[in-house]
């Protein structure tokens, strides 16, 4: 493999939200990004509640040398992409380090618990807090709302990985993103998947 | 056309492990590939089917893994390559035809991949097929990367054909679930003909009949198959070893394992103190490479997950050569160094292998963990697992809790597997009492319904999935009806096997590879057998609690209710709204309502959820799917829905 150094190596992702928000399919667009880049890329994620409600992650090790376990050991994640904003905060309870960056979609979806009165949820400001606090840095999206506006709240996943990209620690970029879903999409997907892509870009860079 | 089938010898994928092993059967030329759905075995025959046309494959989904077995066994004994796969618990349920198998020997290559999860990721159960090979004495072959998942499947049809015996091919959930970058080799480009020969002598393995008798004898043909496989496992390139000559430790382990301890190896960075021995060829273990890598090392430490299988196995090894090892001392599961229960991780053997070695090891400093401990509990409420919105198992449980509630003798429900098994919690209302597995529920509730003479009148109810009812169920009903007892069994029918990814069973008009078929009426199943038999949409809540109330009153021996919606998740219904549905601001009463919250504190879908400031109920637009069940729920008729033209 020929592919560029990476600030770390292996480079450690973690994709999470909740089961339903397209967690899956966020993390084999942006490993399918990266293997067109000629990287090694595991991904490690578990199925069972992803429609149900749970939490759910995808452990993505990217490596320009060799293939590494599917789960990120504790304290290794380099990044932390979450699809609904208390999960960030559970993933880093696990994974996160003083250097970990955080990029975070600010829509919340609430736990049964919480819908019943029996838990809280933190404000979006206490969350704002907490991940400040916990990261080395922290950018705060809001996909979602901005996907309902496309016309489809799925495209929050897409918008994310847009954002991803222009993090910048990855060279991978639009072109990649558009050579993977012309391949895995029907066509008639790939324009509002490229629009949501491009916004996600576009809001990082505001 | 399926990646899976690029004829470009040398391609690069980034696949998930259950694709990897696809692929392998497909370079090794397979045929015939059966299997039950199961977490988190499904994708591989979901694979086989989307490229069976191209390369000439006979793919179904079978009714359950017991008959999936015999199906795929047929193409062996004609002399064709075939493939079974099943999760776990599945490999319980083939095991009984397993047993004759492996007397009787099979012809053309045959693996039966089993697809393990440790930790019950997607399980209630965390079941060791591994056990099963030492059992049946047959050879097992764990894969330790995505590629070896490839490779392996591929030579184990030729290892099969070998020795005219079944291989069984490991996987686990992090592997089978998991994705990496695979290198291709060659497609297969062979056309085999199905013939199945018994003309020979009786005895003869190739045109004889097939039959595990004369069992003395086809036993002792049998072991003289492991004793082969021993010796072919001495220059297996699937056991690999990694490290200094003279290590201060060896550490042996297999399957995905091996990436947990290359990685706690590497982020100690103790390379040139400890020797990693991965072993893919793990029953029968080979001796002769055993006995060498055994006398490196004084410490020997074996990392796997749940059982203590492969210790086990080293250590009878051991004992055995000790005259020529010499005294080891072990580390694993028995001293406590490896956990007993649950799936391993990078972490735990890192833990391991610190103590072990004497190293302190912190994986970030204590002032950050401490903090991010602190706001994990303080901010970040726990997310329980609930049906989905827009589920008809909700408005179903809904029903029956109500209905047992009304009925007020105690009665409770028996539960088994599917996404209803949740229903042991509060989005099931607590309504499950027992779970165990495939069809239990109906088993356990006959028993129940027969101990009336013994002073017990709660009514008994079952409930089993429309997929599970095939698999399992039909036998336990059979068995309710011939032995009079009086029970209710509620078949949750959404259409498919809705947990797995809604692969068609027997019920359904189209099977995997998508041809129509007869679909096979559960209704008229259950009449056959002697039950009364309702059918009710569970989003009519009030008209299936009254009738459940009146079958539960029914003494009259079996009654079945099938309670008949389609999956929210299903083709049919997947972004398809029914309702418009929204809270009426000026008719939610709030907390005054005196309903106690019925809409968000107890029925609990994702879509309705509670405006802490307004203290009123509210639709979560991008969480609700339209179904509209919930305009049902409120005593103020607060919750409006309209048809979506």
């Amino acid at each position: 493999m020929t592919a560029k150094q990476l600030p770390k190596d292996p480079y450690n992702i973690i994709i999470t939200g909740v089961g339903g928000q397209g967690n899956v399919m966020a993390s084999r667009v942006f490993s399918n990004m990266l293997v067109e880049k000629g990287y090694y890329v595991t991904i490690g994620e578990t199925f069972g509640s992803s429609q149900r409600g749970g939490s759910v992650m995808s452990h993505m090790r990217v490596s320009s040398l060799s293939a590494w376990s599917p789960q990120v050991p504790k304290g290794k994640v380099d990044i932390v992409v979450t699809l609904e904003p208390i999960e960030a905060i559970r993933v880093l309870a696990g994974y996160g380090n003083p250097a970990v960056k955080v990029l975070t979609n600010t829509r919340a979806i609430y736990p049964a618990g919480v819908i019943a009165g029996e838990l809280s949820y933190p404000t979006l400001d206490e969350i704002r807090e907490t991940l400040k606090k916990l990261s080395a840095r922290a950018w705060f999206i809001d996909a979602t709302d901005e996907a309902v506006k496309l016309g489809n709240s799925i495209l929050g996943n897409i918008i994310m990985i847009g954002a991803l990209s222009a993090v910048g620690d990855i060279p991978v970029g639009r072109d990649d993103f558009s050579a993977v879903i012309s391949r895995t999409l029907p066509e008639g997907k790939i324009a509002d998947n490229l629009k949501a892509f491009d916004l996600g870009v576009k809001m990082m860079k505001q | 056309m399926s990646y899976l089938i690029d004829t470009k010898e040398g391609a690069s994928y980034l696949v998930m492990g259950n694709e990897a092993i696809v692929r392998g059967a497909l370079e090794a030329g397979v045929n015939v590939a059966s299997g039950y759905p199961g977490t988190p075995s499904s994708e591989i025959i979901e694979s086989f089917s989307k490229v069976a046309k191209e390369r000439n494959l006979y793919v179904e989904w079978s009714v359950n893994e017991k008959v999936a077995l015999e199906v795929a066994a047929a193409a062996s004994f004609a002399q064709l390559r075939a493939l079974c796969v099943m999760k776990q618990n599945g490999v319980n349920v083939a095991s009984d035809f397993l047993l004759h198998l492996v007397g009787s020997g099979t012809r053309g290559g045959f693996v039966l991949v089993a697809c393990d999860d440790p930790g019950a990721l997607s399980s209630v159960n965390e079941g060791e097929s591994r056990y099963f090979a030492r059992l049946m004495e047959i050879p097992l072959l764990e894969p330790g990367t995505f590629q070896e998942a490839k490779e392996m499947t591929k030579w184990a049809f030729e290892l099969s054909e070998e020795l005219k015996q079944i291989v069984v091919v490991r996987s686990v959930t992090r592997l089978s679930h998991a994705s990496g970058n695979i290198t291709y080799g060659k497609l297969s480009d062979e056309a085999r003909t199905a013939e199945f020969k018994f003309g020979g002598f009786v005895l003869d393995p190739d045109e004889g009949i097939v039959i595990s008798a004369p069992v003395a004898w086809k036993h002792q043909q049998q072991q003289k198959k492991v004793e082969k496989a021993r010796e072919i496992f001495e220059d297996s390139p699937f056991n690999t070893y990694e490290g200094p000559d003279r290590p201060e430790l060896l550490l042996i382990t297999s399957s995905a394992c091996y990436l947990y301890s290359k990685e706690a190896i590497n982020v100690l960075g103790v390379e040139d103190r400890v020797g990693l021995l991965k072993l893919g060829t793990t029953w029968p273990l080979p001796p002769k490479l055993m006995i060498k890598h055994l006398s490196q090392a004084d410490k020997i430490m074996v990392v796997e997950e749940v059982l203590p299988f492969l210790e086990e196995n080293v250590k009878i090894l051991a004992a055995e050569k000790a005259s020529e090892i010499g005294i080891k001392t072990f580390y694993g599961k028995n001293d406590g160094t490896i956990p007993m229960t649950g799936e391993l991780n990078p972490d735990l053997v890192l833990a391991a292998l610190s103590t072990v070695l004497g190293i302190d090891y912190t994986p970030v400093p204590e002032e950050y963990d401490q903090a991010a401990q602190t706001s994990a509990v303080s901010r970040a409420p726990a997310r329980e697992q609930v049906f989905c919105p827009g589920c008809p198992h909700r408005a179903s449980f809904f029903s029956i809790h109500n209905a047992l509630e009304m009925d007020g003798r105690g009665g409770f429900v028996c539960g088994d597997i599917g996404c209803y098994t949740m229903a042991i919690g509060s989005t099931g209302f607590h309504s499950l009492k027992t779970l165990h597995s495939m069809g239990s529920g109906t088993g356990v509730a006959s028993g129940f319904g027969k101990l009336g003479q013994f002073g017990m009148n709660q009514p008994i109810l079952a409930v089993c999935g429309d997929s599970t009812f095939y698999h399992a169920v039909i036998p336990a009903l059979v068995n309710a009806v011939h032995n009079k007892s009086d029970i209710t069994l509620i078949v949750l029918d959404n259409s498919g096997t809705a947990m797995t990814g809604f692969q068609p069973h027997p019920g359904l008009d189209h099977n995997v590879l998508g041809e129509e078929v007869p679909s096979i009426d559960i209704a008229r199943i259950c009449e056959a057998i002697g039950a009364r038999v309702e059918i009710r949409d569970p989003f009519d809540l009030e008209g299936t609690r009254e009738t459940l109330n009146e079958l539960i009153e029914d003494a009259s021996g079996v009654k079945v209710l099938i309670m008949r919606k389609a999956c929210a998740l299903s083709p049919q219904r997947k972004n398809k709204k029914d309702y418009d549905v929204h809270v009426d601001q000026t008719l939610c009463v709030g907390e005054e309502c005196g309903c106690g919250r019925l809409c968000t504190r107890i029925f609990g879908c994702p879509g309705l959820i509670w405006n802490e400031a307004q203290h009123k109920a509210e639709i979560d637009e991008v969480i609700c799917v339209g179904c509209g069940v919930c305009t049902d729920i409120c005593p103020q008729g607060a919750i409006k829905r309209e048809e979506v033209a």
